[in-house]
């Protein structure tokens, strides 16, 4: 492997943690998936200089895959739900920018340190792919905590797993590579899917849920150990 | 005969179960199913008398069952052998039994199935030579006796009783699983055999000391631990109760014996203390509860942690003395343990069965809504008495012969060079004397309230004598309880090789049997047999002569007046008001019990009342307050059930960032 095509690996990989990055202060939906979509574009790049590194043909596929699904028809999806939803243009963060840009970078350094310490005795492109792989999934878990849109914790939740990808690709002698893209690209959309019913439950609060309280067994323990028991077996259970 | 037959016998008490799990709603299913665990229970009784009396080398097997990279393994020693005796004694007796009294039972599909598979599972325990199959056994027996604790579950306390047993019975479970681990090592060796050859040291074999005592003694009833016995023996059938009582918390005293003595080589010195002064705890407690209990089965539950206490206080001083160097006196006091062992499953059996003839007889098991039963059930009356002599240590039954040796150990033994065991060796001894003398005040309450006196209900008047099933299988036990009383010596010398697998020494060979020597002959001895034909001879003599003095013929004839002046049977003497001096001394402060005077309001009519109260300080120090605790800390958990996603993805969030950071700062 020549030095260039190390350094354009490491670029395509850094250039994924910088939209991650880039995204964590975005204050506008429309820039955020744009953003997304900016990523997804350089995670099919980085898979696809992968492929050609490695010669796996199949990691063309996984490209495809990110460039097609990922670069292209999320984004556009994202981009008609928001304009049918009437969705507030302005994200309303929990934490101010200032203190999420710090505590995004101190995961990435993180990130590095645990990675570069921990796979020392791989070689150094596969090393810094899952450094920034994993700097990657921490700050895609860190827009999700930091955001209160449903559409954005999705498109954190996105750019967490285009780090799952990076990591995969990555790493050598992964056999059933595309297998585990479709794989996750379906995960992924469940998780959306699951996500938009985690918002509407919490919206819709958890009225039903309550009735399942009488099949719990909390109450045994209270009264097998306190002075009198109160149980009531009288009825015809059969 | 070989382990293989005797594992083909277990097999065929599951196989049992089984079959009766399907049958059991057929009509003869009930005589059927306890005829066949009798029989087989009979033949593993053979086998375990065969090997204890022919010496022979420890067989083993392994079958392809179990964990893959080790199997199951099973061994057959002269201590298994024992033990194997005492269960399989007390299931072919108890299935005996239960061929009368099961008839009593309603639905006796709830109790079939699990019968057999009870006594295959303590069978198991003690056959098994590794971990996982000893622990999956006694599972299995904890799961079965659970079972059949919850056969009558409709009723109220029933329900309660099991769920405090399953919840005992598998905190002890995990304390065994723990120890095994500690003694596995770090290679994980499960078999016995493995784990004999290095075990765990210093700290280690204290915790694992300390784990066995809670495990084993949670099932054994040591006391605090004995909370579940006095709630689950009385709901579960006689015939089951005695099982329990008798056999089960046996088993859990070889499991203690098997791991602390076989495994452990000894605790040292110090946990050969820690078990001397929790058994001398246990017998004196367990006997004040007794006494301060008026239901039969309760009181019989609370004897047996009593009596567990005293197979304690000898075991704990064979530890001490081992760890001290003198194996004679380990091997003195480690046989009047396994002696009593053998002793107490048989008159706890008996005097169980005894309890559910008189339950089935009165519908009853308050005393104080008994008595004068001796008048209806006769015979029941007399093997009861047998039963009461024997528990209470009375010479010339069995019970005095293992109290005695446990005495002799504590009073010929070496002074120790412990400090504290200079004081705990005498304040032992003291504890069992106070236990034994409360034991026998206590039955003679049990004996009188119940037997003697008028009857106190229309349904202790019209009590009938119990069927022959009971009777007969009751006068096995009291006959067995005077052999083994009359002739300790022969118990001793088939406990020798046992005895000496555990302790490395054993006592003495006894001769004929009609002396037994603990130590010399010259500084104590004590002939069962010579006592026994000087009461028959004396009993007979004064007879004789009353009978001689007092003309031939018995007269019938007016009260003494100062003794009935009412016909009311209420005025008699009651349980209660035979424990109340007992309770003024003894439990004031450990039951906190108080009396009090409640008198009306001026110019009410109602009357004055005694109120007395007494408190479980076990159940509401400890026990209470641990579940007061798990439910307060479940209440703050609950919190966790109700978060809102995005506070969820924190936790992950930050769980996961925690776990890098340790990570990146530990390489």
């Amino acid at each position: 492997m020549g030095v260039m095509d190390y350094n354009i690996a490491h670029m395509l990989a850094g250039g994924l943690m910088l939209a991650s990055l880039m995204m964590l202060y975005q204050k506008r939906l429309y820039a955020l998936i744009n953003i997304y979509a900016l990523q997804a574009f350089l995670l099919a790049l980085a898979v696809a200089w992968q492929a050609a590194l490695q010669h796996a043909p199949q990691l063309y596929i996984t490209a495809l895959i990110a460039l097609l699904f990922k670069a292209l028809l999320i984004p556009f999806a994202l981009h008609r739900i928001v304009a049918r939803l009437h969705i507030h243009r302005k994200i309303e963060t929990v934490i101010g920018t200032g203190p999420v840009m710090l505590s995004g970078m101190a995961l990435v350094a993180l990130a590095m340190d645990v990675m570069l310490k921990a796979a020392a005795h791989t070689a150094l492109l596969e090393r810094e792919d899952l450094a920034f792989a994993l700097a990657v999934l921490l700050l895609g878990l860190l827009m999700m905590v930091t955001r209160r849109n449903a559409v954005s914790q999705i498109i954190g939740f996105l750019s967490l797993e285009n780090g799952l990808i990076l990591a995969a690709a990555g790493t050598k002698g992964m056999p059933f590579m595309v297998e585990i893209s479709i794989a996750f690209s379906i995960l992924v959309a469940f998780i959306v899917i699951g996500l938009f019913l985690f918002r509407i439950r919490e919206r819709f609060d958890t009225v039903d849920l309550r009735a399942l309280d009488d099949f719990r067994g909390e109450w045994r323990l209270a009264e097998a150990f306190s002075g009198e028991p109160s149980y009531e077996s009288g009825d015809e259970i059969s | 005969m070989s382990l293989a037959a005797l594992l083909c016998c277990v097999a065929l008490l599951l196989a049992l179960s089984v079959v009766s799990a399907a049958t059991s709603r057929l009509f003869n299913a009930t005589i059927i199913i306890y005829g066949a665990s009798c029989v087989v229970s009979l033949v593993l009784l053979w086998g375990g008398i065969g090997h204890l009396l022919t010496p022979a080398a420890a067989m083993t097997m392994v079958l392809p069952v179990g964990l893959p990279w080790t199997g199951a393994h099973f061994r057959l020693d002269a201590l298994a052998a024992f033990f194997l005796v005492v269960v399989n004694l007390g299931g072919a007796a108890a299935s005996f039994y239960a061929l009368g009294y099961g008839r009593h039972e309603k639905e006796p599909h709830r109790v079939l199935p699990f019968y057999p598979a009870f006594i295959a599972a303590m069978n198991l325990v003690v056959l098994a030579a590794d971990a996982f199959t000893f622990l999956l056994a006694w599972e299995l027996m904890s799961l079965t006796s659970w079972a059949l604790v919850m056969a009558h579950h409709r009723e109220k306390e029933n329900a309660r009783a099991g769920y405090v047993y399953i919840v005992m019975a598998s905190f002890g479970t995990f304390m065994l699983l723990l120890a095994f681990a500690l003694l596995a090592g770090p290679h994980g060796l499960y078999v016995f055999s493995e784990m004999q050859k290095n075990p765990a040291l210093s700290w280690r074999g204290a915790l694992v000391l300390f784990l066995v005592l809670l495990g084993a003694g949670s099932k054994a009833g040591i006391y605090p631990l004995h909370v579940w016995l006095p709630l689950a023996h009385p709901a579960a059938p006689s015939h089951v109760s005695g099982l329990m009582s008798g056999v089960m918390t046996k088993v859990a005293v070889y499991g203690f014996i098997r791991i602390v003595f076989g495994l452990l080589g000894g605790g040292g010195e110090n946990g050969g203390m820690a078990v001397l002064a929790l058994g001398s705890v246990t017998a004196v407690m367990g006997v004040l509860y007794a006494l301060m209990q008026h239901d039969l089965k309760k009181l019989l539950a609370y004897h047996t942690v009593e009596n567990i206490g005293i197979i304690f206080i000898g075991l704990g001083l064979a530890l001490v003395f081992k760890a001290g160097g003198h194996d004679a006196f380990a091997a003195l006091a480690f046989t009047a343990a396994l002696f009593h062992v053998f002793n107490h499953s048989l008159f706890k059996s008996l005097l169980f069965f005894g309890a559910g003839a008189v339950q089935t007889a009165a519908h009853e098991r308050d005393m104080e809504h008994l008595g004068g039963l001796i008048r209806r059930m006769p015979q029941t009356a007399f093997v009861f008495l047998i039963g009461c002599a024997a528990i209470s240590a009375l010479p010339p039954f069995n019970g005095f012969a293992s109290e005695w040796l446990t005495f002799q150990a504590i009073i010929q033994g070496p002074v120790p060079a412990h400090w504290g065991l200079k004081m705990l060796v005498p304040a032992s001894g003291a504890m069992l004397a106070l236990a034994a003398a409360l034991a026998a005040a206590c039955f003679v309450k049990v004996y009188g309230v119940v037997f003697l006196g008028r009857a106190r209900t229309e349904q202790a008047k019209n009590a009938a004598e119990t069927d022959r099933f009971s009777l007969s299988v009751m006068f096995i036990l009291a006959l067995l309880c005077l052999l083994a009383g009359i002739f300790p010596g022969f118990v001793i010398n088939v406990l020798a090789p046992a005895v000496r697998e555990m302790t490395g020494a054993h006592m003495p060979q006894h001769g004929a049997g009609l002396l037994l020597v603990p130590v010399s002959a010259a500084r104590s001895s004590y002939s069962g047999l010579l006592v026994f034909v000087f009461i028959a001879v004396s009993a007979g003599l004064a007879a004789l002569i009353a009978r001689s003095f007092g003309g031939g013929a018995p007269r019938r004839a007016p009260a003494w007046d100062c003794g009935f002046p009412l016909d009311d049977p209420q005025t008699q003497y009651t349980a209660g008001s035979f424990a109340q001096p007992i309770r003024r001394v003894f439990v004031r402060s450990l039951f906190r019990a108080s009396e009090r005077v409640e008198m009306p309001p001026p110019g009410s009519p109602a009357p004055a009342r005694l109120v007395q109260e007494l408190h479980d300080v076990a159940w509401e120090e400890i026990y209470a307050r641990i579940s007061s605790r798990v439910l307060c800390l479940a209440e703050r958990m609950d919190r966790f059930q109700f978060l809102s996603i995005r506070h969820y993805l924190v936790i992950v969030f930050l769980s996961l960032v925690l776990l890098l950071t340790v990570l990146a700062l530990w390489f």
